[in-house]
């Protein structure tokens, strides 16, 4: 992107009207624009023209012939004319032979209104002949096109292939006979997914979109994420939910509860139920795109049958239905035994920032202690301290669609495609910009397709990659010491501490040979500009702070911060990790990382609170858990989070989450930690609530309410809001969520311009200080937020437990595209589960066959803390001497293996490398 | 079957749009395209194994299945069809046991038929891979037929 190029505008006329237009749209763009309807079947804004369809010609003053207007682009005084009776006539011809392949009874039947009252039995056919036999009746485009050009008859005799349906995919259905072969669905998986699927297959009267060899989606490389189904202009890819179910009643706009991305979603409601979800095509976070988990993966949990609908009290070893007033009042009774250091509350990142707002006041101000924590400190504490030292700010610098603008990405740590599929499509469009991408991930992950240099460094390894890196940029002087000068500090000291990083002792280390180390770092330093992207490969090690201080030295060593395109771009994992954190849900800061510890902060909260507040930090997750487990904490209010599967050595978790005098969980199911709870209150899931989310690029977005909370359930907010009354505090009266907003902004200076009017139109990064304040897409422009960037001294620490005769294996764990965390919502999704079943142990063929293990054998994978079975799957994808698992799936709980060793200044366990010996069974 | 794709490849290494010509080499070296030449050229020229299957099948050169030793292709067009191909290419047919587009169990023969060889005056015309045999007769086809099927 060239900050402050000027786009000339021209004017131009479009049937008689004026309209400007910038240089470079087509003719469509400005029509469309100027809400000037002409007709097209192959366009899709997403896409590049294709010019195929012909259905968007037009008439061009001085210009031979019918030029397609999404393909041509405007000039100065241009005269279009885009409704002639000549452009009409050719229209309904082209349409005509686009039909003589498509049912079209209905489309010119003037009996079509009609006939709606037969739909629900003419569907009873197996065979779409005809509109009112359609799913996609009443939003086909072919139906409006058809309407537009007035098309009554097709003279031409029509032709039925009689094509299978297929319905391979567990989400979709695809009936090719309604397909007219606009290429959508085929250019939108190549183009913008990157997955390619799809493709035009064979020849003339027999072509047809399928895969290759015609083999199943899922054996094509299919991610089910629904963009075709979304490009049909037609009734041929119809999501299979709310098939039949006709127009919403209502569509709510809303923010995906999932992944960090934070993606735009619109919720369709019929009957109060949610029958379809789509992504929002006009918006800076997704733009139309959204992941199978997303798209296909929320009416179902929302409305599934295990959701907690009324609280549980447990009576005699059994959790008994009760009523709230009941639940509440046992639950504010026994907590009020529990005030100060032996209360903790573990608070969720899948809950708005208004519910972790009060999660941490209720815990500082009502029960007297900062006691609280959540899963971030499992994720992403290593960022907020590594980056708060270096910069001032622990979140992503840069937002997510500059990225596409990148001439060098590096992506480390990371499986983007998997964790946060949609920001992968950015990575993907910079590559197809003609971006340089280094993928630095021991396993062969799907970027690595796109990767001009990938390097496979041994997990563990990143600091000693990355200062090998930059050492070589030093001593090949592509350093910007300009920028070091002027804007940073400590940059001697860490010199010194490169001495130690030559490449011999790099290659060594990390595995990978030094001459693609010297190309990786002289990529990254002479394309300019740059962007570091990582995620929990780099934050879950126990030297994770560590890995995190190297990539800011990095990025600032080459001046790659502080413009666009650029930046440390930690990407966070739940859909409010962000927000959680902002809000104050950690043990040591109030909301905007404001620290306990520093009396002019505590008296402003003492103020605001009315009451008399603790200085003293409290426990950290883990810290609670090791308390828990001493008898030190007694009492334990979690909300929204299943420690049991998520904790590192979570069978030391569940023993001491046993041991507690009380503990209460809300969450919307009843999982696997709930199950030891002593009360379990229902709680509204995301649909059901209104309230805000932070995404991974700072953006503060609305969560809004789509349909009434199931059975009993309440919002989170409204129950913290209960119980703190009910112990008799003050300052919980809250009607909506907006009047706590309204609160936090008074409190947050970073979040002081919001306000839930402001967020309807958009969302807003922070720091967005004051009501007029348009939000900060780039953070330290200029200037680092905590004034100089601090460059950090390193030196290479292994991880903690290193393969050994005993333990031969290294086992680092991950995510898969198609599961959530501990599958609390996804493995309630039949189609999900129909995909990716069970957790299984990725294995390189070499160990395979050392150990005498086939593809799909059980075995078992034991560490020093305990042991699951899981089948095999033998794969180049792992490297030798390094066995995967994901750690979504409790029957085969990646985490009862991994080593609780802690990161010395983030208290983040060692997630990603323990030793392990693999067993066949 | 790895060496030798990777052999062919290497030919084409780093050369843009050079996909047919790949295609035509594996064909060449196969006499088919097999799945895994697909799945090979996929991560070699990072493409998607459907794009090329697409390109692949659009051209009725390549084929997917695996092909007899020799191709036995019987003319139907005009001149040939008048003197009686029809009857020739049922009786290749029955021999063989297979339709036209099919190949042998054996792999020895593979079955097609043409639209015209431009030998018109030979009609009706049987080419068995660069071999031209004219004026057949139901029993000289399945003399000929004979000798490539011992051979």
């Amino acid at each position: 992107m060239v900050v402050g190029q000027e786009t000339r505008t021209i004017d131009l006329t479009i049937d008689g009207q004026q309209v400007k237009a910038k240089e470079g749209a087509t003719v469509l763009e400005v029509a469309r624009e100027g809400g000037i309807y002409i007709p097209t079947l192959c366009y899709h804004p997403s896409l590049t023209p294709y010019g195929s369809c012909r259905m968007c010609i037009v008439e061009i003053e001085n210009i031979r012939g019918f030029p397609t207007a999404c393909t041509t682009p405007v000039t100065e005084s241009m005269v279009v004319n885009t409704n002639t009776p000549q452009l009409q006539e050719l229209r309904r011809n082209i349409l005509e032979l686009a039909l003589s392949e498509h049912p079209y009874a209905c489309l010119i039947c003037d009996r079509r209104e009609r006939c709606q009252p037969f739909h629900i039995t003419l569907r009873k056919t197996a065979v779409t002949s005809g509109c009112t036999m359609c799913p996609k009746n009443r939003r086909c485009e072919l139906q409006e096109v058809v309407d537009y050009v007035g098309l009554t008859e097709v003279r031409l005799s029509p032709i039925y292939r009689d094509l299978p349906i297929l319905r391979d995919s567990p989400f979709f259905d695809r009936d090719y006979n309604l397909c007219i072969l606009c290429g959508r669905c085929v250019r939108v998986c190549q183009e913008v997914r990157g997955a390619g699927a799809i493709a035009f297959t064979y020849r003339g009267s027999q072509a047809l979109v399928g895969t290759a060899f015609d083999r199943s989606l899922q054996d094509s490389g299919c991610q089910f994420c629904g963009a075709c189904v979304d490009a049909c202009p037609t009734g041929a890819l119809m999501e299979r939910s709310g098939k039949w179910q006709g127009l919403p009643e209502s569509t709510v706009t809303t923010t995906c509860g999932y992944c960090g991305v934070g993606c735009q979603l619109n919720l369709e409601i019929k009957g109060g139920k949610i029958v379809r979800v789509a992504p929002v095509l006009d918006n800076s976070v997704n733009q139309g795109q959204a992941c199978v988990k997303g798209r296909f993966g929320i009416a179902e949990f929302v409305h599934h049958p295990q959701r907690l609908t009324t609280p549980l009290i447990q009576r005699n070893g059994e959790l008994v239905e009760a009523s709230w007033d009941e639940a509440l009042t046992l639950v504010t009774k026994r907590l009020a035994n529990y005030k100060g250091n032996q209360f903790a509350f573990i608070s969720s990142a899948k809950c708005t920032n208004e519910e972790n707002y009060l999660a941490q006041k209720f815990t500082r101000m009502v029960m007297a202690t900062n006691n609280i924590d959540h899963c971030a400190r499992l994720c992403h504490a290593p960022t907020v301290a590594g980056l708060a030292q270096a910069f001032g700010s622990g979140a992503m610098t840069n937002s997510i669609n500059e990225i596409k603008d990148a001439a060098c990405i590096l992506v480390i740590g990371s499986n983007t495609s998997s964790g946060h599929p949609v920001i992968a499509l950015e990575i993907i469009k910079a590559v197809r910009n003609g971006g340089k991408l280094i993928v630095a991930n021991p396993r062969e992950i799907e970027l690595c397709r796109y990767a001009d240099i990938w390097l496979r460094h041994f997990p563990g390894s990143d600091v000693a990659l990355l200062m090998g890196m930059m050492r070589v940029i030093i001593d090949e002087e592509l350093a910007d010491l300009a920028f070091v000068e002027e804007q940073c500090q400590d940059f001697d000291a860490f010199r010194e501490s490169l001495i130690n990083f030559d490449l011999d002792l790099a290659e060594k280390v990390t595995g990978v040979t030094s001459d693609k180390i010297v190309e990786a770092a002289r990529l990254y330093a002479t394309h300019k500009p740059a962007s570091i992207i990582y995620a929990m490969g780099i934050t879950q090690h126990s030297h994770g702070t560590d890995n995190v201080s190297a990539t800011a030295n990095l990025a600032m060593l080459a001046g790659n911060i502080g413009k666009p395109s650029t930046g440390v771009n930690p990407l966070r994992g739940q859909n409010n990790v962000q927000g959680a954190c902002d809000l104050g849900a950690l043990p040591n800061v109030y909301t905007a990382y404001q620290r306990v510890d520093n009396p002019d902060i505590q008296k402003k909260f003492e103020t605001a609170w009315v009451c008399s507040l603790d200085a003293s930090p409290g426990l950290t997750l883990p810290e609670m858990i090791e308390a828990a487990y001493s008898g030190q904490i007694k009492a334990v209010y979690l909300m929204g989070e299943n420690p049991l599967l998520s904790e590192a050595d979570a069978g030391h978790a569940q023993e001491a989450l046993s041991k507690l005098d009380f503990l209460v969980v809300q969450d919307i199911f009843l999982t696997e930690t709930a199950q030891l709870a002593d009360v379990v209150l229902p709680a509204a899931s995301f649909a059901e609530k209104d309230g805000t989310f932070t995404n991974t690029e700072r953006r503060i977005q609305r969560v809004r309410k789509a349909i009434e909370p199931i059975g009993n359930a309440k919002p989170d907010w409204w129950i913290i809001c209960q119980i703190a009354k009910r112990l008799e505090a003050e300052g919980f009266d809250f009607e909506h969520p907006s009047q706590i907003m309204a609160e936090i902004a008074s409190l947050t200076p970073s979040y002081g311009g919001i306000s839930y009017q402001r967020l309807e139109e958009c969302g807003l990064q922070w720091p967005c200080p004051t009501k007029d304040h348009p939000g900060t897409p780039i953070l330290h422009v200029g200037k680092f937020v905590r004034g100089l960037g601090k460059f950090t001294p390193l030196e290479y620490r292994p991880p903690a437990e290193l393969p050994d005769e005993e333990y031969p294996l290294v086992l680092t764990t991950g995510r898969s595209l198609y599961h959530f965390h501990t599958g609390t919502m996804t493995r309630r999704v039949m189609g999900l589960n129909a995909i990716e079943p069970e957790g299984v142990v990725e294995i390189n063929p070499v160990d395979a066959s050392h150990l005498k293990i086939a593809d799909g054998d059980k075995v078992k994978v034991i560490s020093r803390r305990g042991e699951v079975i899981a089948k095999v799957r033998v794969t180049e994808e792992s490297p030798p001497k390094v066995v995967f698992m994901t750690f979504h799936f409790a029957e085969s709980a990646a985490n009862i293996l991994t080593n609780p060793a802690l990161d010395p200044v983030s208290k983040i366990p060692e997630f990603k490398v323990c030793a392990v010996r693999v067993e066949k069974v | 079957m790895r060496d030798e794709l990777a052999e062919i490849l290497a030919e084409y290494g780093g050369e843009k749009g050079a996909l047919i010509p790949i295609l035509q080499r594996i064909q060449e070296k196969f006499g088919y395209l097999p799945e895994e030449a697909i799945s090979e050229i996929a991560k070699f020229s990072r493409m998607a194994e459907s794009e090329i299957f697409g390109v692949a099948s659009f051209y009725a050169q390549f084929y997917f299945t695996r092909r007899g030793q020799h191709t036995v292709k019987v003319c139907l067009g005009t001149a040939c069809h008048v003197r009686g191909g029809e009857r020739i290419l049922d009786e290749v047919k029955r021999e063989l046991g297979v339709e036209s587009g099919g190949t042998t169990k054996d792999y020895k023969l593979s079955l097609e038929r043409v639209a015209c060889f431009g030998s018109c005056a030979l009609a009706p015309v049987m080419v068995i891979d660069k071999n031209v045999y004219g004026r057949m007769t139901i029993a000289k086809a399945k003399d000929i037929l004979d000798e490539y099927r011992r051979g």
